[in-house]
């Protein structure tokens, strides 16, 4: 071995030591941050799924029962109702803000008088706390003294139950969603038109293309990727909807509004029935996983 | 070793009556005893809750104990309470335990110290605490299965019929007595197109079980578990309160009662939109409530109608407890005794926050006579005492019970069959109690 080989391995070998050391030196700096993942996320997911392996009340005896609560989840009727709800109301809270986030956010992309007015008052509901917002609409609700029924009684449209029917209470349920959160995909929207280069409208002007075409053409497919993290974001929040359901029907009448959410919260803090409810975590979470894992995988073939 | 001298005696003599006194006063009760500790209490969002927080000074300053008072709404407050219970530490030295609730489960659990030796320490506990001034009836209710009575009885809720004297005098009604006689002046007085209504009630699932239990009670039956602990909600005298209940929310109550908790039946009633309302007697207070209802001033107050067989008024009810796990057990009995006193109770009873636990209020005319409330709500609340009967089993799980049965009722408003549906809830429902049985 020459003397220049020798040399540029013992530089090698001191370097790997350097780095060692250094990793060494700078290791403690990392263990905070891993003990407060640890304690926060896997701990407890760690816990929630050995919870779920038990018969287990609280302030009851604990027995374990390996994948019971797993198989009578899948035989239990009512999370299978609940399941169908949480679906029905997420693609219905997720669509509709999508559509009318989007035509707001081409309103507002073009210039008018007092335009930015009218956008901070479009936007103000986004800002309001979730729980204000659903005891408010609860009173707007009621059948005989809210103001929505008034004002169809002037129009001469016949009152309706709102929340106060299994029939409309998820389609309810879902307006206040989509009054609360269009303006936030509205926002995300019109960032992505902002954004937008001027050159393949003035191409597509040249060639003789009308708006509609110009919109369907252009403006859809640049504006995609923005669609799909609003698409996301909405996807993930109404997934997770609880407060406002929970403010307005608990679930109910009878278990018309019984989303996943609030079937796990009776569960775990009414029946303090923790085995079940760990396993219904655990198989939710496994849901939201692949859902995110989808939409991920959309958004990044929207990016191609 | 030295003798006993003259000198030592004579001062042994002298010194004696101070060492005497000294003894006594360790043995006698002393309000500030524990002065300088800090204790923590949790408490439902209520008047009741209020008037603790109002009167705190009150306390630390007869004792010198610095009283941290947790105020929380009534559904979170008993969740909260039972999950620090299961820690093995709570955070609090008093705790308020809803006995329709969470009795048992508090019981069976022994999270609690049993106060009975906390009343017999007459070194703890003020000479003018008058354990018997609790009524009899409370007592019981406060007390285990076991006999241990692990919370200090603090309030009664009985149901009482509210009813609008105005909707009621417009068509000559006098207050029905019967279950038969409500439904048909409710009938009478229902008036669609204006948007009053004979009767408004509870029709949302868990909240409206309390309702439908105020028809059993009028039946043979009475109750919802038999003596041998065995679910009774499919029985005759069951469904026939379940049709009680039904031709009550479908047929004599304002659309939509099927969403109905007790605050749409207030607002309702209160708005003068409703001639009759059976709920609890702590609503008394907000609908005399000049600035918040249409109605104060003429609201009607009457106990609940006799049923075919029995006539009773649903009982629900609190105490405070103190955690086995608290290291204050001695500052937190002071608490207790200023909390649940004669004063404090006479306080509740004055200010319609509820109905005392204790007998003393009830015999005080000076504050009834100067009271907001007619004499007719008093007379109401004694009359309901004699009549008074627990509204809920006393179940471990209460409130899965409440979730079930209460779902089939909710479908019996939507036109369900009764019978079918309290079969198929007490079917769904019995392995589970049955379970927590074995358990106990």
């Amino acid at each position: 071995m020459s003397e220049a080989a020798t040399t540029a391995l013992s530089g090698a070998a001191t370097n790997e030591r350097r780095r060692r050391n250094y990793a060494r030196t700078y290791v403690w700096f990392v263990v905070p941050a891993a003990f407060a993942v640890v304690a926060t996320i896997l701990f407890p997911w760690a816990f929630t799924l050995y919870v779920s392996a038990f018969e287990w009340r609280l302030g009851g005896t604990r027995e374990w029962v390996g994948f019971a609560n797993y198989t009578k989840l899948f035989t239990d009727e009512r999370f299978g109702w609940a399941m169908l709800r949480t679906l029905l109301f997420t693609a219905m809270a997720v669509v509709f803000p999508l559509i009318l986030g989007l035509a707001a956010a081409l309103v507002f992309n073009q210039k008018f008088p007092l335009r930015g007015l009218a956008r901070t008052m479009f936007i103000l509901p986004m800002m309001a706390t979730p729980v204000a917002v659903a005891l408010v609409w609860t009173m707007m609700f009621h059948p005989q003294l809210g103001v929505l029924n008034w004002l169809l009684a002037q129009v001469g449209i016949p009152p309706s139950m709102w929340v106060y029917s299994p029939d409309t209470v998820i389609p309810t349920l879902v307006l206040v969603e989509v009054w609360h959160w269009t303006p936030l995909v509205m926002l995300l929207i019109l960032g992505g038109l902002a954004s937008l280069p001027g050159d393949p409208y003035e191409a597509a002007k040249i060639d003789g293309a009308s708006p509609l075409q110009a919109f369907w053409h252009i403006t859809l497919p640049l504006l995609a990727p923005y669609i799909v993290v609003a698409l996301i974001i909405r996807t993930i929040d109404a997934l997770k909807a609880f407060d406002t359901i929970y403010v307005i029907t608990q679930g109910g009448p009878g278990s018309a509004s019984e989303t996943i959410n609030i079937f796990l919260y009776l569960q775990a803090f009414a029946f303090y029935n923790v085995g079940y409810a760990s396993a219904v975590v655990v198989v939710f979470f496994a849901i939201i996983l692949a859902l995110a894992a989808l939409l991920m995988w959309t958004r990044q073939r929207v990016k191609i | 070793m030295q003798g006993i001298t003259r000198r030592t005696t004579l001062l042994g003599t002298l010194a004696a009556p101070m060492v005497v006194q000294e003894v006594g006063a360790q043995g006698a009760f002393d309000w500030r005893r524990f002065r300088g500790e800090r204790i923590e209490v949790s408490v439902q969002l209520s008047p009741r809750g209020n008037l603790l927080v109002q009167h705190n000074r009150e306390f630390e300053e007869l004792t010198g104990i610095r009283a941290g008072v947790e105020v929380v709404p009534e559904q979170q407050h008993r969740q909260k309470i039972i999950i620090e219970y299961a820690s093995g530490r709570p955070s609090f030295d008093v705790g308020e335990v809803s006995l329709h609730v969470n009795k048992r489960q508090v019981g069976r659990a022994r999270w609690n110290t049993d106060i009975r030796a906390l009343i017999a320490d007459q070194t703890l506990t003020a000479p003018d605490f008058d354990f018997p001034d609790f009524a009899q009836g409370m007592r019981e209710y406060a007390t285990q299965a076991d006999g241990r009575m692990d919370t200090l009885p603090a309030f009664a809720d009985y149901f009482i019929l509210y009813y609008n004297k105005e909707l009621l005098a417009a068509r000559n009604i006098t207050p029905p007595t019967t279950f038969d006689e409500m439904f048909d002046s409710a009938k009478r007085i229902e008036d669609r197109p204006r948007q009053i209504y004979g009767h408004v009630g509870r029709g949302l699932k868990n909240a409206n079980v309390v309702f439908w239990s105020t028809f059993l009670l009028g039946t043979a039956q009475r109750d919802m578990i038999n003596a041998q602990r065995q679910l009774i909600t499919d029985t005759d005298d069951a469904i026939w309160a379940a049709r009680q209940y039904q031709r009550f929310l479908r047929d004599a109550s304002p659309p939509g009662s099927i969403g109905f908790n007790w605050n749409e039946c207030q607002t309702t009633f209160m708005q003068g939109r409703a001639a009759m309302w059976i709920d609890g007697i702590g609503f008394a207070a907000p609908l005399e409530d000049p600035q918040r209802s249409r109605v104060a001033g003429k609201v009607g107050y009457a106990v609940v109608p006799r049923g075919p067989a029995n006539h009773h008024c649903a009982l629900f009810g609190a105490g405070y407890g103190i955690p086995e796990a608290s290291r204050k057990k001695g500052p937190a009995w002071l608490y207790l005794q200023w909390a649940l006193g004669k004063q404090m109770q006479l306080r509740m009873l004055a200010a319609g926050a509820g109905v005392p636990a204790r007998l003393s209020p009830f015999t005080n005319e000076e504050v009834i006579s100067q009271s907001r409330f007619p004499r007719e709500f008093f007379a109401t609340l004694r009359a309901s005492g004699r009549i008074a009967r627990a509204g809920l089993p006393e179940i471990l799980p209460v409130t899965e019970f409440r979730d079930v049965i209460g779902t089939a009722l909710t479908n019996t408003i939507g036109g369900a069959d009764p019978a079918t549906e309290l079969r198929a809830a007490t079917a769904a429902f019995r392995p589970i109690l049955e379970r927590s049985e074995r358990e106990t």
